[in-house]
């Protein structure tokens, strides 16, 4: 799949589910969302958005994890539909 | 008799059960404290086994061992640095696959490892069954499996942690291999950590953490107090950049 077709993170809304397929993040901070469980070809669930929109959490294998749009914006991969 | 005192390693993600299993171990003869030149709180204790004195250290919980915050530092440098005679990885028995990326990483810095499936009985309730003689076999250490707040399998994990200081355990960690491209690299900066850091440490993951571009633990090594080291970081610093 080419990246023009795959979607932001920062796009799925809350009760999508998103199958992550690309980290266009670099260093520590990638290495600290692989470490969260942000891995390329794993499922995240979008949980809620905080009052003001960000920081987004996500059910990522079996736990909370919220998110910052500067990280979700950079983690690309496709929306799954319900059904 | 044996006088010596044997040290023991508390790892594991955060509310794995860590300092519950910590408090069963060391009942009330605990304190916690700093590290020193660190702010990150610490817990340690004692207890005593078949008449033999170990000294427990609760590390802080973290997710993995190379983010570079300071809890994680504080932990890594620990296992490192302090060489505890045992490290007890506790994992989340029923989040496995979050749990074993530390897991592997610890399996990476030492060999004296012991695996506590903690949360069995969270485990059993949600209908997850785990093949631990399988998870043993595949990590190449002892996995022992846990309810710590009811304070199962603490018997076992005693006589584990004893027969693993007395060396009557042997383990073979299980080497995560890298793709090709890494795998060269590291095969040749190895005879290079080798030369600089000997035994001291864990040569190929010292060649991993080169090749991560790792400045702290450079900087960790450079400040450890080792005769050799203090030039042999900076030296091992411009062979990666060379590889």
């Amino acid at each position: 799949m080419t990246e023009a077709k795959l979607a932001r993170l920062s796009d799925a809304q809350p009760g999508e589910r998103f199958r992550i397929a690309k980290i266009n993040i670099e260093g520590t901070m990638k290495r600290r969302l692989l470490d969260l469980g942000f891995v390329p070809g794993c499922e995240v669930t979008v949980l809620q958005k905080s009052p003001l929109g960000d920081p987004t959490a996500y059910r990522v294998s079996h736990t909370t994890i919220a998110l910052r749009k500067e990280e979700s914006d950079h983690i690309y991969g496709e929306r799954i539909d319900n059904e | 008799m044996n006088k010596r005192e044997y040290t023991i390693a508390l790892a594991g993600n955060p509310n794995t059960g860590k300092s519950t299993l910590f408090n069963v171990l060391t009942g009330l003869r605990q304190h916690t404290g700093n590290w020193p030149g660190k702010t990150v709180v610490h817990a340690e204790g004692f207890f005593t086994y078949k008449n033999e004195e170990y000294r427990i250290i609760d590390l802080p919980g973290t997710y993995s061992l190379y983010s570079n915050s300071a809890d994680e530092e504080v932990a890594r440098d620990f296992i490192i640095f302090s060489k505890p005679d045992v490290t007890l990885v506790v994992l989340d028995a029923t989040a496995l696959e979050r749990n074993l990326n530390l897991a592997l990483q610890v399996l990476e810095m030492t060999d004296r490892v012991i695996i506590c499936l903690n949360l069995m009985d969270e485990a059993k309730k949600k209908g997850i069954v785990i093949d631990i003689a399988n998870l043993s076999k595949k990590l190449g250490v002892p996995v022992v499996p846990l309810a710590a707040r009811n304070k199962e399998g603490i018997e076992e994990l005693l006589e584990t942690v004893a027969r693993m200081v007395h060396g009557e355990i042997n383990t073979t960690p299980l080497v995560v291999s890298y793709s090709r491209a890494i795998e060269e690299k590291i095969a040749k900066l190895l005879p290079l950590v080798k030369e600089v850091v000997g035994e001291e440490y864990p040569a190929r993951w010292v060649a991993l953490r080169l090749l991560d571009g790792d400045t702290s633990l450079l900087h960790a090594l450079q400040h450890h107090p080792h005769h050799f080291l203090k030039e042999g970081a900076t030296y091992a610093c411009h062979c990666a950049k060379s590889v």
